[in-house]
């Protein structure tokens, strides 16, 4: 690991001043930057320590939102009583992250800047990798891609974003407030992400110069409920195979309104605007008639050599991740 | 001790004194044949070393340490506190999983230079009085530990969630114990180590 | 006295481990200690060009760079007991990737990890082989351990041609890891003309006689000393290139010099249980009576070494089948040499053979147990002797009604639950006992407290307790009396912690001494109310100690196996298609049991790594880059808490004196055995597709459900 200075930020003004270079880095809760940098993927020269900044830390229930501070802990998060009443999609995405250990110390805002998990990404040694460096090529296309994208993926990546609770955010059409010393602006997560491209190695639109300061995810309709089913291979502690969060709102028996989005399947969170509009009007308990409603999502899946059983598997996973919010499964 | 096929004495000037396993509770090795945390030798980046102060255990320590340096690191290699293990280094095996301010958290994925003024407990930290803590007697009880590498992790796990009480039932206290691997495989008995500190503790 | 052999008893490490306590080798502090810092190579095949070290020697804390260009030569050293046949730093031939090409030594760890990341080597890559699948053609026999590649009784092919049935399959099982939790470490220190090592290691001795050999000196100026190990499995067992790194850096440097493998190096520099390829052909008659089984397989080999695992060493132990033929051929590829890993032979070979029992008695309308009990032998048919002492009968019985084994199993696919179908399977399991000659040392001080020491070492089995049972049974003293020192080459010789060998050969030896020992104080007179303190006393010496050795006899009438019936609940999501283990029973036969506590631990333990085999463990390859492909412990899935469900374990104790005196057979691996291939065999039964090849991937029931 190249050494580096440590700045404390007292404030977000503070912090704001100090991150004006690309050899900058913001450290939150760490788990993420650390191992980046324990792998030689990144070498900042200049670390700027955000948890001193009291503000970011706040978790606040809104007249039609919650609001959540980009330094809030996943765990606490996780185990708030709003959430935990109102928000089932979040607290299972969160608790289905990682270990408890991690979800004590790793940050909301530091979540949705994870990278990817891709073998090639994360190897001990420097291997082709445009996540890497832009431009070096992407080892996954021409060898082991079994975990890689099903959807929006390129030549340049096939890697997949990590995060299980983005998921759920994308299904909630939460917002990202990012601050810059000119000024905020809010984003809508669906749009925070960006696919892999020629000129850059960053998942995200997120500036060099600005910070998250919160994510804020509008209210619940009275009698929707919500649901995130993540598929692994092992019970606990691993990234997600695919994931889908699912919200639902019924009238009798008949889906009113539907909101999808999928993980482990794209370079971002995967959204299913088209597959929602056309669940309108299904019968939540006729599976066939799911699968009829989403299948036109996948017209535009592509497999790569090894992860063609990822587009099965994510229509399934789909299909019942709409009935457990639905309360049919 | 046998003394005519090697000399204690020698063994012990190199710091490799064989120890005795005995059966008494928290029984420190039979000669104190170890050195103590050796100072940091050699030459050393000039710049970018910090002062930081910390509470471990009970009590405060107050350490100069290259920015770089993990919380795992300032444990084992400077001052001494070996019980928390590095398994990966990489926040994937629960082996170094500490309590920073009562939360368990894992050690190789905290800079100690982050850490100023926290309260740190750790494996050695748990005895009171030179009397185990319930869990770590429970785990002797229930046998939650073969080659006992990842043990001081999964008890300092396990008193978490003792403390925390989310875990209601059997498969949510093998959740809670997911973050910390152990390869021989004392799973079901680190269960029933946890179950059964559960009942002991009041609610 | 209460009796302790046979009780429950607590580790008496316990209170060490589960306070923190207890020194592991990297725990050790030792003033003035370096740091070395592997560096390893990034292609498979080929040579290293050049190595520039100069700009690494400047940086900070770096005291030496060790390649092959400056190393000294070591002395032939072959494999076994060297984990690779292929020395580090002798020569610029590179044979896999992440094969050791430097060592830098410095001040702090930091520093020389730092150091090994900048080091430039640069390289001229040739052609490589790491794929097995694409190259079974190449496969060619090798000599296994000195015997020859196959074995035979009867006529299998003969008998193939003549059965009313025939079965023939291919069973898959991926390339694996031990990945124990303590990664490798070794602390070298010379004194002088001799070396010290505090190592982590399955034998001391072993270690001993090996690094005596490659650095040329006598076994006497070496000794090693390990008082845990954060578990084994295998890789710990040979030797391999940081410990001799460590040693010739330590001598070079004149300071004591620590190597810690990071946990990406774990997975080339100690070796991985090869994959294979198994065909196994059954062939019966219509009542299902065995006639023949065929075991031919083809593993993963290396070209950095020899070894090639016995997949079909114990099959024709296992059945009454007269006419049975194994053999083992293997794929050189550029990968480091494999090595036994928990639990080797057996372990890999009764996946193939026990699906293909479950295939036949399905094929034959048998319940699946009954098969097993209608081809059941007391006889080893392929060594042509008896079995010491075999109650396996008796574990399927047992099992059966523990687990509520169904006498007429429901069609494979049709129990259904929710969401979910579910299964059950179940498998035999054996494991040959392995013994080696043992000698303990057992001394009574004035104190009060006996003293134990023999030179074997913990790994995990509970050794420092069933030794101090042993001699408190045998001396009539309290448990809590008696110290263990183990781990130490300087002790009477112990057995190596492998091959489930420790509690039966050490402990027969520490009941010699422990015996002898009592004869002796008998011929000093001691009355029957005297402690041995006051004899002590009365004769105003401060300890007594005699010695005792065991050996097993050279020529065995008998056959030395541990037995096992493992019975598995499955449930796999109708949908989803991920299996997950529900139940497991497993009941066991392994002679007299000394510690049924921690020997019911290590079985579960077994069990796990079963789950683990069955349905996540496997060591991708890059082929493209020649290199397994995530060297982490997010990539290598071992199984969690939340992975393992109720698991009932039990023994069936059966004093086996043709074992050892002390009754006793080899447990460590056996757990592991069987629990594989019973899993499978569940995952048919509830979705009725046959899945040959471990782990199960969730593609592979999503095709077949598809």
């Amino acid at each position: 690991m190249r050494s580096f200075q440590l700045h404390r930020a007292s404030s977000i003004e503070d912090a704001l001043h100090a991150i004006n270079d690309r050899d900058t880095f913001l450290i939150a809760g760490g788990t993420e930057l650390l191992n980046w940098m324990k792998e030689g993927i990144v070498s900042p020269r200049r670390l700027v320590d955000i948890n001193p900044i009291a503000e970011l830390h706040e978790i606040r229930v809104e007249s039609a939102a919650i609001r959540f501070g980009a330094l809030a802990r996943m765990s606490d998060i996780a185990h708030h009583d709003t959430v935990s009443r109102d928000y089932a999609v979040i607290r299972e995405a969160l608790l289905s992250s990682a270990s408890p250990q991690l979800r004590n110390m790793a940050s909301i805002g530091g979540n949705l800047m994870q990278r990817t998990r891709c073998p090639y990404f994360r190897a001990d040694v420097d291997l082709a990798c445009n996540k890497r460096a832009a431009g070096a090529g992407c080892s996954a296309l021409t060898s082991d891609d079994r975990v890689s994208a099903i959807f929006g993926r390129n030549e340049h990546c096939v890697a997949t974003h990590p995060s299980d609770v983005a998921v759920a955010l994308a299904a909630l059409d939460a917002t990202i407030e990012l601050r810059s010393l000119r000024g905020s602006r809010t984003v809508p997560l669906n749009d925070f992400y960006r696919l892999p491209d020629r000129s850059s190695v960053s998942e995200t639109i997120l500036r060099q110069d600005e910070l998250i300061t919160s994510i804020v995810v509008p209210a619940p309709a009275a009698t929707r409920t919500s649901r995130y089913l993540k598929i692994r291979e092992r019970s606990s502690y691993e990234f997600a195979m695919v994931s889908a969060a699912a919200s639902v709102q019924l009238r009798g028996e008949i889906i009113e309104d539907a909101r999808v989005a999928l993980g482990g399947v794209a370079h971002m969170p995967w959204r299913f605007r088209t597959g929602e509009a056309a669940l309108k009007g299904v019968k939540l308990a006729d599976a066939a008639a799911i699968r009829h409603a989403i299948a036109g999502e996948f017209v535009s899946a592509r497999a790569g050599h090894h992860n063609g059983f990822k587009v099965e598997l994510a229509l399934r996973t789909t299909i019942r991740a709409i009935e457990l919010a639905g309360g049919a499964a | 001790m046998p003394t005519d096929l090697f000399s204690r004495r020698e063994l012990i000037e190199l710091g490799l004194a064989t120890s005795a396993v005995s059966l008494v509770p928290g029984a420190a090795l039979a000669a104190s044949e170890e050195s103590g945390p050796a100072a940091t030798p050699g030459p050393q980046h000039t710049s970018d070393r910090v002062v930081r102060s910390f509470t471990i255990n009970g009590t405060a320590y107050k350490v100069e340490i290259d920015v770089r340096t993990t919380l795992l690191d300032v444990l084992r290699e400077r001052l001494g506190l070996t019980g928390t293990k590095l398994g990966c280094d990489r926040g994937e095996c629960g082996a170094c999983t500490v309590h920073i301010d009562d939360q368990p958290m894992l050690s190789c994925l905290v800079l100690a230079a982050m850490s100023e003024g926290r309260k740190i407990t750790t494996i050695e930290g748990l005895a009171r009085n030179g009397s185990l803590h319930p869990v770590q007697t429970a785990f002797i009880e229930h046998d939650a530990f073969q080659c006992g590498f990842c043990t001081s992790g999964q008890i300092m796990s396990a008193v978490a969630c003792v403390r925390e009480r989310r875990a209601r039932s059997d498969a949510e206290i093998r959740e809670r114990m997911s973050g910390n691997l152990c390869r021989c495989g004392a799973y079901p008995q680190i269960l029933a180590a946890v179950r059964a500190s559960m009942s002991l503790e009041p609610a | 006295m209460t009796q302790q052999i046979g009780r429950p008893t607590n580790r008496i490490d316990g209170p060490l481990k589960v306070t923190g306590q207890a020194r592991y080798t990297a725990d050790i502090a030792v003033e003035g200690v370096l740091h070395g810092a592997l560096v390893t190579s990034t292609i498979p095949s080929g040579r290293i060009v050049s190595v520039d070290a100069r700009a690494v020697q400047k940086l900070p804390g770096v005291l030496h760079v060790l390649t092959h260009l400056n190393m000294p030569r070591l002395h032939s050293l072959e494999s076994p007991p060297a984990g690779d046949a292929v020395l580090p730093l002798q020569n610029s031939v590179i044979l896999y990737e992440g094969q050791p090409v430097a060592l830098v030594i410095a001040s702090t760890l930091p520093q020389a990890r730092d150091a090994a990341r900048e080091l430039s080597v640069s390289y001229e890559r040739t052609d490589f082989r790491t794929n097995l699948h694409t190259n079974l053609h190449r496969a060619e026999s090798r000599p296994l351990y000195g015997q020859p590649p196959g074995t035979a009784v009867g006529n299998a092919d003969a008998a193939l041609v003549d059965a009313e049935v025939t079965l023939d399959h291919t069973y898959q099982t991926a390339d694996r890891h031990h990945v124990p939790m303590e990664t490798s470490s070794t602390l070298a220190i010379w004194r002088d003309a001799r070396l010290l090592l505090r190592d982590a290691v399955q034998g001391v001795t072993i270690t001993q006689q090996a690094l005596a050999r490659v650095l040329n000196l006598d076994p006497s100026q070496v000794d090693v000393q390990c008082d845990f190990v954060g578990g084994g499995f295998g890789c710990k067992g040979f030797i391999w290139s940081h410990q001799m790194l460590a040693a010739v850096a330590a001598r070079m440097l004149r300071s004591p010099v620590r190597i810690t493998l990071t946990r990406a190096q774990t997975f080339t520099l100690h070796g991985y249980q090869p994959g294979s390829y198994q065909r196994v052909r059954l062939g019966a008659r219509r009542d299902g009576t065995l006639t023949a089984i065929r075991h031919d397989s083809v593993l993963a080999g290396s070209v950095a070494g020899p070894h090639v695992e016995p997949a079909g060493w114990g099959t024709g132990s296992i059945y009454a089948c007269q006419d049975v033929s194994v053999s083992h051929r293997v794929v050189l590829l550029n990968k480091g040499n494999p090595t036994p890993m928990r639990a080797p032979i057996e372990g890999l070979g009764q996946v193939a053979v026990e699906i293909a029992m479950d295939e036949l008695a399905w094929r034959l309308g048998f319940n699946p147990l009954e098969l097993r009990l209608k081809n059941y032998t007391d006889i080893d048919i392929a060594q042509g002797r008896p079995f010491s002492a075999k109650k396996l009968r008796e574990c399927y019985a047992e099992g059966a009604r523990r687990f509520g084994w169904p006498t007429h199993m429901p069609a494979p696919g049709t129990l259904e639950q929710g969401r979910e179908r579910f299964g059950y399977g179940m498998a035999t399991a054996l494991f040959q006992t392995f013994r080696s000659t043992a000698r303990a040392r057992v001394t009574a001080n004035e104190s009060g407290r006996v003293l134990v020491e023999t030179g074997t070492q913990e790994i995990g089995g509970g050794t420092y307790t069933v030794l101090a049972q042993v001699a408190a049974e045998v001396l009539h003293v309290p448990l809590s009396k008696v110290d263990v020192v183990i781990g130490h080459t300087r002790l009477p010789e112990g057995p190596m912690s492998a091959g489930s060998r420790v509690t039966l050969s050490a402990g027969s030896a520490v009941q010699a001494a422990a015996m002898n020992l009592r004869r002796r104080f008998a011929e000093l007179g001691q009355r029957p109310d005297q402690t041995y303190e006051s004899v002590l006393r009365g004769l105003g010496v401060q300890q007594l100690a005699a010695e005792g050795e065991w050996s097993p006899a050279r020529e065995s009438t008998h056959s030395l196996y541990s037995f096992g019936a493992v019975f598995v609940q499955v449930a796999v999501d109708c949908d989803l298609c991920i299996p997950r283990v529900r139940r497991v029973v497993g009941i066991y036969d392994a002679g007299r049991i000394v510690n049924p506590k921690a020997a019911l631990s290590q079985m579960s333990g077994g069990i796990v790594w079963g789950i683990g085999q069955a349905l996540l463990e496997r060591s991708g390859m890059d082929h493209q880059h020649g290199r397994f492909l995530e060297k982490n412990l997010a990539g290598y899935r071992v199984p969690v808490n939340a992975d393992v469900p109720e698991i009932d374990v039990s023994f069936i104790d059966n004093f086996d004196d043709r074992a050892g005196p002390l009754g006793a057979r080899g447990i460590g691996e056996l757990g592991s055995i069987g629990i594989g291939a019973a899993i499978a065999n569940a995952v048919f039964h509830a979705t009725g597709r046959r899945l040959r090849a471990l782990p199960i991937l969730p593609e592979a029931l999503l095709d077949a459900a598809g």
